[in-house]
């Protein structure tokens, strides 16, 4: 088949020849002229087939016209001088970053667009005299960019990179460097005159330098040793803070009365190293978000009807927060309704897979109550709104105090369960070691007592969790499941309850099987069929329609849908009715009685004789049964579904034996159930994919949102699975248990490295120098223990 | 040997520059995005021969190309 020359799609639905050049549509082809027209061609040198298909609707920007909302957007605005930055969700390679920063060969008023790859924005200076932001944004969409722009963006933005962990790093480096450099004489020379003449002025330069290091860059380790402290949990920082502290004073001390030259080198080294590990362990998706609520798919704005006074309405753009109980919206094809309403008029039918994971669209009719979130498929309706956008139904869930807490269940990491037993082991040890020396030689007795203390601080151990996990999230990532934090890895370590969701999550979004059952249709009646079903926009005729691929379409004499109903046409003397079952039979037939009521199906009858009924199956992924029946082994299965108990016995057919299903579930719901789950004890890992699974995905220990397509928004989770290795489920789950496992032998390893220390610490023997060998190396040594095994024992695992 | 407190001013003089530019490429934003800059640099040399390639058809006089 042959491909398109601009977005690499197959042209199957038609062909288009230009310049010799195939095209899929004349979206693509117009690309291509325009690209081609300012000379722009290089483009297509870049990347083969770089480009995506611009799907323009001329309406959907039109509230690019209000100038309160065009504010919301702009960066900076002055004078002549616009700065509006875009999020566009389909960059994708080279070519993407080229045509975007010479927009101004296409529109001479930008002077400057500069992209952000990993976050897929683009920042554009423009001249606001000659360009507007709409026919700007227009212009983006026309070749294929087209920005996205919700009700996220109304708020203001603020750039959260964590750059005080940079600058406080850059600080203990910087001091770690100078520090070693003057601590290096003293190591070996004890006794020389022109070290005895300048000692001093290297230990208070060494000593200015530990300063920042301390109180700067060592700053979050008190902070949170007190904070531990004061809810009565001796976490890891405890014993840190502890080192910290005795080193410093133990090296102030020693150099105010000439004792030694103090341990500021392992001082700084120590912060120096934990800040790496702190570093090390966060590992940014640039351009996904685990963070987003209802704002980010919700529009920014509604077209609003103001009545005025002669009785006529106009059309006005208005911001979804000024909208209040009582004003009239226009919705039109394709919309997301962003309010509880009632329908005036037009002819709804509201898609709200969205919200409740149901698949199919429902009709509505004036009269009836829209809720917030479903997406509208077919024509314009006129609504009223009930309740505003801050009230809706929908956006009622994210009052639910699960949202509001910053934490969820309190979560004690294994570094601290284990810094719990080794402060009470190291602050023992230091009473009894510094007892001893009382009894035996009082003078050394404060020694002995830092000197335990400082070679003790549980930098390896602090050090072990973050590589280890900062490790595998960078492995996990590269096997395309990307995790919020390295704490998730831990959680999922122990989990023992799998839910899914099944619409979008177990089974392939938008992919439907269709059979057809009942009495075979003659070629006459399938050609009907397929005129008729043409002729409807009904998503269902719409997806029937396709998989009939007639090319013989005849002319129909008689045509009437009607909504929520069915289809009647009819050609010369053959009518056929095509709906609901109820729509096509009639009383008199004999009605060949319908198995399942709640499955999706298009009934058939031609000239009032019932023929059967085309049934819509979900597709499930593939190899699901066996995935399902590898994790049944290890933990209980649950699957929550907010669609309809259509497909339950086919659902226990396929699934392992012991998966709970549950449907019709609503958001509240699932986010109920795993809280009852979490009550009985059970540690609940959740899977799914929409906004209906929102809450349930923060209610759970660890929320993991599938997603088709990465660039496609997911809601707030602890970590995003690229549905293509969904598969792999079962790898990454215990590639989590081995990391622990990989945490535990170090965390012996640096025991170790402690009771060696330590037999120099209670001896009185420890030198600056032996400190300063023993800290880094127990580090890198841990560094290097960590990488290397979950290269080897976690990353055999995710090979295939 | 006085000429040592000479060589620690200006070492930790030097060190301070170096801390100072860390500083300050870290607030300007320049380890924000350390992906797009490497494919950036790679446009202009491509422009720059393809341009080459296309004077070299027509043999008109090399001019300036114009830089995106």
């Amino acid at each position: 088949m042959t491909s398109c020359f601009h977005c690499g799609d197959p042209c199957d639905e038609e062909l288009i020849v230009h310049h010799d050049k195939n095209f899929c549509c004349y979206g693509c082809k117009t690309v291509f002229d325009i690209l081609n027209d300012n000379d722009l061609n290089y483009y297509y040198d870049l990347e083969k087939t770089p480009g995506n298909s611009p799907k323009i609707s001329e309406t959907k920007f039109e509230f690019l016209d209000n100038p309160n909302i065009v504010g919301k957007l702009l960066e900076f605005d002055e004078g002549n001088t616009q700065i509006v930055s875009f999020l566009i969700p389909s960059i994708h390679c080279s070519s993407c970053i080229w045509v975007l920063e010479n927009l101004n060969k296409l529109q001479p008023a930008v002077s400057n667009s500069q992209v952000n790859f990993p976050e897929k924005t683009v920042r554009i200076t423009f001249n606001s005299e000659t360009l507007t932001v709409k026919q700007l944004v227009l212009l983006l969409a026309q070749i294929g960019y087209e920005p996205y722009i919700s009700l996220e963006d109304a708020k203001p933005k603020e750039r959260s990179h964590n750059k005080k962990l940079i600058f406080k790093l850059g600080v203990a480096g910087f001091a770690f460097g100078n520090v070693m450099f003057l601590s290096f004489p003293e190591y070996f020379q004890e006794t020389e005159f022109w070290l005895d003449s300048f000692k001093h002025l290297f230990r208070w330069l060494m000593f200015s330098f530990s300063l920042p290091v301390v109180f700067y860059s060592g700053q979050d380790y008190f902070i949170s040793a007190y904070k531990g402290l004061r809810s009565k949990i001796l976490n890891i920082d405890v014993p840190i803070a502890l080192g910290i502290s005795v080193l410093f004073i133990r090296s102030t001390i020693d150099i105010v009365f000439d004792l030694g030259s103090g341990f500021f080198d392992s001082l700084t080294g120590l912060v120096f190293f934990l800040l790496l590990g702190k570093f090390f362990q966060q590992k940014t998706y640039a351009y996904l978000s685990f963070e987003r609520d209802y704002k980010s798919y919700f529009p920014m704005a509604v077209t609003q009807l103001l009545k005025k006074e002669d009785g006529t309405y106009s059309e006005i753009q208005s911001e979804v927060h000024h909208i209040k109980k009582g004003d009239r919206l226009l919705i039109r094809n394709n919309e997301l309704i962003s309010v509880d309403a009632v329908l005036l008029k037009g002819e709804a039918l509201i898609d709200y897979s969205f919200v409740t994971g149901e698949a199919n669209p429902v009709s509505k009719a004036s009269g009836d109550t829209l809720y917030a979130g479903g997406k509208q498929q077919g024509g314009v309706l006129e609504i009223e709104v009930l309740k505003p956008v801050s009230q809706s139904y929908l956006t009622q869930l994210w009052s639910n105090d699960i949202f509001s807490k910053n934490n969820k269940s309190p979560f004690q990491s294994i570094t601290d369960r284990i810094s719990k037993r080794f402060t009470v082991g190291v602050l023992s040890i230091a009473f009894l070691a510094t007892l001893v020396w009382l009894i035996y030689d009082a003078s050394h007795a404060f020694n002995v007592f830092t000197a335990v203390l400082i070679v003790a601080c549980p930098c390896a151990i602090a050090l072990a969790a973050p590589f280890t996990l900062g490790n595998i999230l960078r492995l996990f990532g590269k096997k395309k499941c990307y995790l919020k934090e390295a704490s998730v890895i831990e959680q999922m370590a122990k989990i023992d309850t799998l839910v899914f969701d099944k619409t979008g999550t177990l089974t392939a979004a938008a992919k439907n099987i269709i059979r057809y059952e009942g009495v075979d249709l003659s070629e006459e009646e399938e050609e009907l069929l397929a005129t008729s079903l043409r002729t409807s926009n009904h998503p269902l005729s719409r997806a029937l329609y396709k998989e009939l691929q007639k090319n013989n379409i005849c002319t129909l004499d008689e045509y009437e849908e009607i909504l929520g109903k069915g289809i009647t046409a009819r050609i010369a003397k053959s009518e056929i009715k095509i709906g609901s079952h109820q729509f096509v039979t009639n009383e008199s037939d004999i009605v060949v009685s319908e198995t399942n009521p709640n499955r999706t199906g298009v009934h058939i009858s031609t000239n009032n004789t019932y023929k059967g009924c085309y049934i819509f199956q979900n597709q499930y992924r593939e190899g699901i049964a066996e995935t399902m029946q590898t994790l049944a082994n290890k933990y209980e299965l649950i699957v929550l579904s907010g669609d309809n108990e259509g497909e339950r016995e086919y659902l226990s057919e396929l699934l392992p034996k012991g998966t709970k299903l549950y449907f019709n579930q609503k958001p509240e719901d699932k986010l109920q159930f795993i809280d009852n789950l979490q009550r009985k004890g059970k540690s609940v890992l959740m899977m799914g994919d929409g906004l209906n699974d929102a809450g349930a995905l923060k209610q759970s220990n660890v929320g993991i949102a599938l997603s088709e397509n990465t660039n496609v928004f997911t809601p707030a989770c602890d970590g995003i699975l690229d549905a293509r290795v969904f598969n792999d489920i079962p790898n990454f789950l215990s590639a989590s248990k081995r990391g622990i496992q990989i945490i535990q032998w170090s965390f012996l390893f640096s025991l170790f490295y402690n009771i060696i220390g330590l037999s120099f610490a209670v001896t009185g023997h420890l030198k600056p120098v032996i400190a300063a060998i023993l800290m880094p190396l127990s580090s890198i040594s841990i560094v290097i223990f960590t990488t290397l095994l979950v290269r080897f024992y976690v990353g055999t695992l995710l090979k295939r | 040997m006085s000429i040592i407190y000479m060589l620690l001013a200006i070492s930790v003089f030097v060190a301070l520059i170096f801390f100072a530019a860390f500083i300050f490429s870290v607030k300007n934003g320049q380890y924000d995005d350390t992906y797009t800059p490497s494919v950036r640099m790679l446009f202009d040399d491509e422009i720059v021969k393809e341009d080459a390639t296309k004077l070299n058809e027509t043999t008109e006089k090399p001019t300036v190309p114009k830089k995106g």
